[in-house]
This record gives structure tokens, sequence and C-alpha cells, in this order.
């Protein structure tokens, strides 16, 4: 016998349920009282981030054409330099004005979801290329079991796009105008169809 | 060979057979839920890598007493007491201290207070099901709670969930985010359930079944349960300037 590796295993994933709001956004479902406000529910920026100020909104859609009206989003981005807000970024100070991660529960009549921040800045990849300016995107909802991981790229950075290390990676090209939010005024429009003609590409990640 | 402290590391690869699947028709809201596509495999890049850290300030004094923080003064929530206390760890044994941990739950009868939620089972004036912990230097954390009651959901004609709380962890990367549910020891009730039932392999399944605790029991108070939950490790080493297939 060889030495036993002695890794654990990650533990598994369940459905965040119909009932995920208790947990992270009680306020959002009346439940006051207990926390001051929602984590991470509201603008990302306030007036000394930097940057240009956009709004990101989206359903996420079922295989039958229905938005989900229990869904949580979170997103997760770089500042207007490129720069993360985390311990592990280690090319430099992120804007303390700016932490780069926010979550919105669907609006439970429309399933709408909405995140005010900044347009991030440019972010290497492992082998040094710029990525094009994306945000990550991580879905939960009940009749989900393992959160979805995705990306959200901009209609305006065509050039960006084309040169973006992950959206190359796409065999199917007809896939990548999936990932990319569709510019309208400050707005960025990003649908996320679960399955069906127009499914979202979700990574492995 | 450079040895200061290395650049942090991709995950450790998700092991997908430990994983639920999307698609599990017998849990049936997953049928319209479940992307029919492959994932598209990215080892991480900054942006999975890295992830949002949060602060102990943000804490209140009651944030890990469930029995207590939707209570009014005097009063207390109604049901068994319990501790529930583990550690967050990671796939190489390693603790992660600092580390968000939020909780939600039903009432001791199984009522949610959720205006979704419209079973039978009444409300808990004093109960709230909801808190959160931020874990200590060793990776800790405990919270005080009420133990929540199964209840019956419109999956099959007579489904009911075992008892459970909702777990959802952060780790120090994006790609670390888990949201799980944890069960109680000898439920005859975990084994019926479809949603359990999402998760393919039996030792996976039982590593979501809490065991009671008798060492960290309070007498004439509360009994405990002990739950480790692990997050996906990660690689010491990062190997930059090399491109695919070179």
């Amino acid at each position: 016998m060889v030495q036993p590796l002695g890794y654990l295993k990650e533990s598994p994933s369940q459905t965040a349920g119909p009932y995920v709001h208790i947990g992270l956004t009680p306020n959002f479902v009346g439940i006051h009282g207990i926390y001051a406000e929602d984590l991470g529910v509201g603008a990302l920026v306030n007036e000394k981030t930097r940057g240009e100020r956009i709004v990101i909104r989206g359903r996420v859609i079922d295989g039958s054409g229905t938005p989900l009206k229990d869904a949580l989003v979170e997103i997760w981005q770089a500042d207007a330099a490129g720069l993360y807000n985390s311990p592990l970024e280690t090319r430099g100070k992120a804007d303390e004005n700016f932490s780069g991660w926010g979550r919105s529960p669907a609006h439970f009549e429309t399933g709408e979801f909405v995140f005010e921040t900044v347009k991030p800045g440019r972010v290497p990849f492992q082998d040094g290329r710029l990525m094009a300016p994306h945000v990550t995107l991580w879905i939960v909802a009940r009749g989900i079991n393992i959160g979805l991981h995705t990306r959200m790229y901009f209609s305006d950075e065509a050039d960006a796009n084309a040169e973006d290390p992950v959206l190359a990676r796409i065999e199917h090209k007809v896939r990548i105008p999936t990932l990319i939010g569709q510019r309208d005024g400050d707005a960025y429009q990003f649908d996320i169809h679960l399955q069906g003609e127009r499914e979202t590409v979700f990574f492995d990640m | 060979m450079r040895n200061t402290i290395p650049e942090a590391g991709p995950l450790f690869v998700r092991d997908r057979a430990m994983q639920p699947p999307a698609y599990t028709p017998w849990y049936k809201t997953s049928v319209l839920r479940a992307p029919t596509r492959a994932l598209l495999s990215l080892e991480g890049t900054r942006s999975e890598i890295t992830g949002p850290v949060f602060g102990h300030n943000m804490l209140h004094e009651l944030d890990n007493d469930l029995i207590h923080n939707y209570a009014k003064p005097g009063e207390s929530a109604i049901g068994p007491r319990i501790l529930v206390h583990g550690r967050v760890l990671d796939e190489s044994n390693r603790p992660l201290p600092g580390v968000l941990v939020e909780f939600w739950q039903a009432n001791a009868g199984g009522r949610y207070r959720h205006k979704k939620d419209t079973y039978l089972a009444a409300i808990d004036p004093n109960f709230g099901g909801v808190g959160r912990a931020i874990t200590d230097d060793d990776g800790y954390y405990w919270f005080k709670t009420v133990q929540p009651g199964p209840y019956p959901w419109p999956n099959g004609v007579n489904d009911w969930r075992p008892a459970h709380i909702h777990f959802s962890i952060f780790g120090k990367s994006f790609a670390q985010r888990l949201i799980t549910q944890m069960y109680f020891e000898g439920d005859p009730l975990i084994w019926r359930c479809p949603i359990v039932q999402t998760i393919p392999d039996k030792a996976a399944i039982e590593r979501l079944v809490a065991p009671l605790d008798m060492n960290a029991t309070l007498p004439m108070d509360m009994r405990a349960y002990k739950f480790d939950i692990v997050l996906r490790g990660r690689r010491s080493t990062m190997f930059e300037n090399r491109r695919e297939g070179n």
C-alpha cells in the first residue's frame, strides 16, 4: 500500500431552496431587526468610487421561458483599474470604496435582478494576456442543485471581447452572445437562460 | 528556484461525482432549471481565485443566537435548544479562518417565516430563522438555535423534507462559493428525500449529516450537533506565462 493522500472532499452542494432570502436577504422578505441591512444589496458604489457608473439588469429564465421569481444572483468583479478587492489580489491595492461583490434577489413579480456598479477594468489571464472587461456571476435558486457560474461581458467592448482568451475557448461561436450584456444607455441587459436554444454558457471553474 | 510564498493558485478540480448533477427529475423543479449543455471548463483565473472577505465588525452580538435574535426582550424561541458548531476546512484539511457562514431554517414546527410558506404549522413570534458567523483563527464557527421541524412540500404527493438547516459559505475565492444543507443524525426522512437523493454518492450524503455531540452539549441547557464543512482546496503554485499546449 502507498501512503494515503489524505485529502478531504468538498462538501456536497444542495439547492438554496425557495426561502433562500430568509438567510441571505432577510430584510427583503420582511424579517427586520436582525440585520441593519441586507449584505451586498443595493449599490456597490458610493460617491468616492472611481470609474464609470453602470447598471446591470437581467432575469434568470427557465426552460419554458418563464423568469424565476425566487432566484438569487451574486456578482464579483474587479474595480475600474482591473484590481480585485481581495487579500489574494497580488498586483496592487484595489479601490477601497469598491468591494466588488454584490447580491440581488430576483424581484418577486418581475424576476429582475439589478446591480448598480462600475464598469470593471481588464484583468490578466494566467499567461498575461488581458481578458476583456467582465463580471463573474453566481446563480442559486430552488431547483438548482449546485450554484451556476457564468460571466457577463460588455457589448461595447467588441475589440476586447474578440481577443478574450476565455471567450476564445467556446467552441460553438454561436453561444458567445449568451455571455454579452447589451448596452442600453448606462445599463446593460443580461438575461440568463438556464436551458433551451439560448442557453447561457456556464463554467466549471 | 524561488523560495518565496507562492502566489495563490487555482483551486483543486471540483469532483462532480460527489456533487449533485443539475438534472434530477425526481426533484421536479430541477427539470426546467437544469442546463442541458456541457459546462465550459476554465481553470481559475484571477477572477475566480479571488473573492470577497468580510470583517468581524459587521457582526452583531446576537447574529449567531437564533433563540434570541428575533425574540422580544425576556422571551425566546420555542423548540429543542441546540448548539450547532464545527469548522470550515479546505480539501487539504486546513482551517479557513475569517470566512462568512450564513444559515437559515424553519422553526420547531417546520414553518418558515416567509410569505410564500403557507404550511399550517404556526409561526413562532419569537423566531426569525436566520443567523451568521465568521470563523475564528482555527476555522471554527458556532451558533445557538432551536432544532427545526420537518415539513411537507409539493413535489411527490407525500414528500416531507427532513429536519435541516441551510448553510451558505464563502471561502477566500469566488469559485469556492457553496450553499448546502445540514441534516440531523438518525432522521429517517433523510433517506426518503428527493433533494438529498440529488447527491449521487451515499458517502457524500453522509457528510451532510451532523452527529449528536455529547461532548459539546451543555448539561441542563442544550444539546449539540457538530457539522464540519469542506470547501475546495487550492494549489500552492501557479505557473505563469505558459500558454496552453506549451
